[in-house]
């Protein structure tokens, strides 16, 4: 049995061996080092929760503290990949994309396409993402869906410890912008991942678990909240399939589609909010490219059009749960409205 | 309740499995059965196989119906003498129903792999069986010691049985210097030196069983004996386009048409199969291994190691299996083994027969195996 580690482990560990095999690998941001000011406490902190501990004290001309300036170094990211390093640089919350959005989005996502394609922008945004946490608005969002909306992006959210690792060592070793959705509820999840190096390549889903009855398609954290409904539904004789793209940016559209076509029932499940989202993406791809297969409309479950609460009481209720799931599905598999129809 | 009542569990077959459904039940409520007796056909999310008996006695009740998922070390039926009662069954059954935990029985514990290291790197071999005389196989091109998860626990009864990833595979170092055989001969001999095996029954499969013959050409007294299924060595031809196909492949669609050449009955390729499979080739060093390996031992689409005519000279007894309906390396190839070797054609079995009729399978090799040690 292949060795069990954590979620935050695994991406400490690929990015120790993508820096050991690769001279050109550089980690900035915030405190990923930690202390550089402060004499003799040199990897004090390893990034906010520790994530990147342990890397400055081996590589330490590769390891860099940035100043609380998103638009400096994310820009500064940018500017190494175009001329020859692979940056990962930390964007400590994606809520603070904001403040660096212009170097992402006008910039590293432009570089390939406006130079002809002679220019190569290999630069990783390690973010974290997700509610759960009791963090308030400004710390808590899922944000996936506005990378994925632009062209030059690619969006990666794993939801394993083993996808963690080789999708990370995959985003380094590409030569565009990737931006990499770290969830914090799953740093201190354990899976099995194999001690070497390798790679998930992107636009290659996970088939979670098979089944016959209804499709889910679930990204990050909503993988384990999916396969917890999933249990409880297959005690009540309802088969879900779950399948998880892993990266939104490129998609995986053909098993999505495949999946669908098998089930002809969809329920989508994502931790962005509802509008112009992950989730309607893949409810629109349903109806464009499987419409005659569904047996019953899709479904989605998102958290409401609205800020993350603060209040945990209230936090609880605004992100999607296995409750809340298994009903959506129950829902779908109990339909039957192309009968009535 | 009485010792009499012995219960048939779902056993673990490799070791991620910690279910399987019951497909059909192969025998009826009242049957005698034997050791060995094939009980029932289970599904895994691997491969399917089929359940044999480890205890002799009267199918008192099948207890899972078939449909129905039972975990490892889950009861499948009871198994006991036709003179007990209905009630001391049912005694029974609640009894084990009451005390049994998922994933704490001692089916689910099995044994862990382990790694050791020779000259030649890293070697990850799983060991199971506790007697005197030692069982060593060798899986074949892109394989590793899960390909043995129906030979492993079967052989262990008797023997002490070590499967070994070779260099490139599995578990094991990547490392695999020129890919040459004599690279992979060596490595093997250092395993058995690392184990303090003096002397081995190998168990070849495909290129394991190449392996296995040169270290049987190098060093006769280190091999009691050698068992080859459908293996490489005996003939020129093997599937080219399947090597390159499974080298080549990096999506599911392209592995999955190559991994279908290896069995007879394709279904046996699941979605879950693929994907170790496509782990496997993802790991850094993998793709370079198969191809140093390739282009040594099957460069352009043809053996580069014919070595039959050389193992005729040795006084070691052999056993050949082979797949009719083999699509990798032809059946017919069996017939160049050396005259003294027993020859053993399976039909309905590809390229893997261990795999696709392991019951069958290790029943030969258990004969074959009692009778080089009554000499």
């Amino acid at each position: 049995m292949a060795r069990r580690i954590t979620y935050q482990q695994a991406i400490n560990e690929a990015l120790a061996q993508e820096m050991e095999r690769d001279p050109t690998v550089v980690v900035f941001g915030e405190d990923v080092a930690g202390g550089m000011g402060a004499p003799g406490e040199k990897d004090a902190w390893g990034g906010v929760l520790g994530v990147t501990k342990g890397l400055y004290p081996r590589f330490p001309d590769r390891v860099l503290d940035t100043p609380i300036s998103e638009s400096a170094y994310i820009g500064a990211a940018a500017g190494a990949a175009a001329s020859g390093l692979r940056p990962v640089a930390e964007l400590m919350f994606v809520d603070f994309m904001g403040v660096c959005f212009d170097q992402i989005y006008n910039q590293a996502a432009k570089f390939r396409y406006m130079f002809g394609g002679k220019a190569r922008t290999p630069m990783v945004i390690r973010t974290m993402w997700g509610a759960g946490i009791r963090a308030a608005s400004q710390h808590s969002q899922s944000l996936h869906s506005v990378f994925t909306h632009i062209p030059g992006l690619k969006v990666v959210c794993p939801a394993t410890p083993y996808d963690a690792k080789g999708l990370l060592i995959q985003s380094i070793r590409d030569d565009d912008p990737v931006m990499f959705f770290e969830h914090k509820v799953l740093y201190s999840t354990e899976g099995e991942v194999p001690e070497e190096p390798y790679t998930v390549p992107f636009a290659e889903a996970n088939f979670v678990r098979e089944g016959t009855d209804v499709t889910i398609i679930a990204l990050g954290r909503m993988v384990l909240l999916a396969q917890q409904a999933a249990d409880e539904l297959q005690s009540e004789g309802i088969s879900c399939e779950i399948v998880d793209p892993r990266t939104t940016s490129p998609l995986d559209v053909d098993s999505i589609v495949e999946s669908i076509q098998n089930t002809g029932r969809l329920v989508v499940v994502d931790e962005g909010n509802p509008r112009c989202g992950f989730g309607a993406d893949i409810v629109a791809l349903a109806a464009l490219e499987a419409f005659s297969d569904l047996k019953a409309a899709p479904r989605m479950v998102t958290p409401p059009h609205s800020p993350v609460p603060f209040s945990p009481a209230l936090e609880d209720a605004y992100v999607p749960t296995p409750e809340t799931i298994a009903a959506a599905v129950r829902e779908t598999a109990e339909a039957d409205e192309r009968a009535l129809a | 309740m009485s010792d009499a009542i012995q219960k048939l569990a779902m056993p673990k077959w490799g070791l991620s499995m910690t279910e399987g459904r019951v497909i059909e039940w192969l025998v009826d409520e009242g049957a005698e059965i034997k050791v060995g007796d094939e009980v029932a056909e289970v599904e895994t999310d691997k491969l399917n196989g089929t359940v044999e008996s480890p205890v002799a006695g009267t199918i008192r009740r099948r207890v899972a119906a078939e449909g129905h998922i039972v975990p490892v070390g889950g009861l499948l039926a009871v198994v006991a003498g036709a003179d007990l009662s209905d009630e001391e069954i049912d005694a029974f059954i609640s009894q084990f129903e009451a005390s049994f935990v998922p994933g704490e029985s001692e089916e689910e514990a099995g044994p862990a792999p382990e790694t050791v290291q020779v000259p030649a790197g890293n070697l990850r071999f799983l060991r199971q069986g506790e007697a005197t005389d030692a069982v060593v196989l060798l899986h074949g091109f892109g394989g590793d010691i899960n390909n043995w998860l129906f030979t492993a626990p079967a052989l262990a009864a008797n023997y002490t049985v070590y499967a070994v990833d070779l260099p490139g595979h599995g578990g094991s170092t990547k490392q695999v210097g020129d890919g040459d055989l004599d690279a992979l001969v060596s490595a093997v001999e250092q395993f058995l030196d690392s184990q303090e095996i003096e002397r081995a029954h190998l168990v070849g499969h495909s290129l394991g069983g190449l392996v296995a013959c040169g270290l049987a050409l190098r060093d006769a007294a280190r091999v009691r004996s050698l068992t080859l299924i459908a293996s490489a060595g005996l003939g020129e031809e093997i599937n080219r386009q399947y090597l390159e196909q499974f080298i080549c492949a990096s999506s599911r669609r392209e592995l999955k048409g190559a991994l279908e050449l290896l069995f007879a009955d394709s279904s046996h390729v699941n979605r879950q199969l693929v994907d170790d499979v496509l782990k496997y080739k993802r790991i850094d060093g993998v793709p370079e291994a198969l191809q140093a390996i390739a282009s040594q031992v099957f460069g352009n689409g043809r053996q580069a190691e014919v070595v039959a005519p050389r193992l005729a000279s040795l006084e070691i007894p052999m056993l050949v299996i082979w797949g009719t309906e083999d699509r990798i390396i032809p059946a017919e190839q069996a017939q160049s083994a050396p005259e003294a070797a027993e020859v053993r054609l399976l039909d309905g079995s590809g390229h893997s027969p261990h795999m696709e009729q392991a019951g069958e399978v290790n029943r030969i090799v258990e004969e074959f195996l009692a009778g080089v040690r009554a000499g």
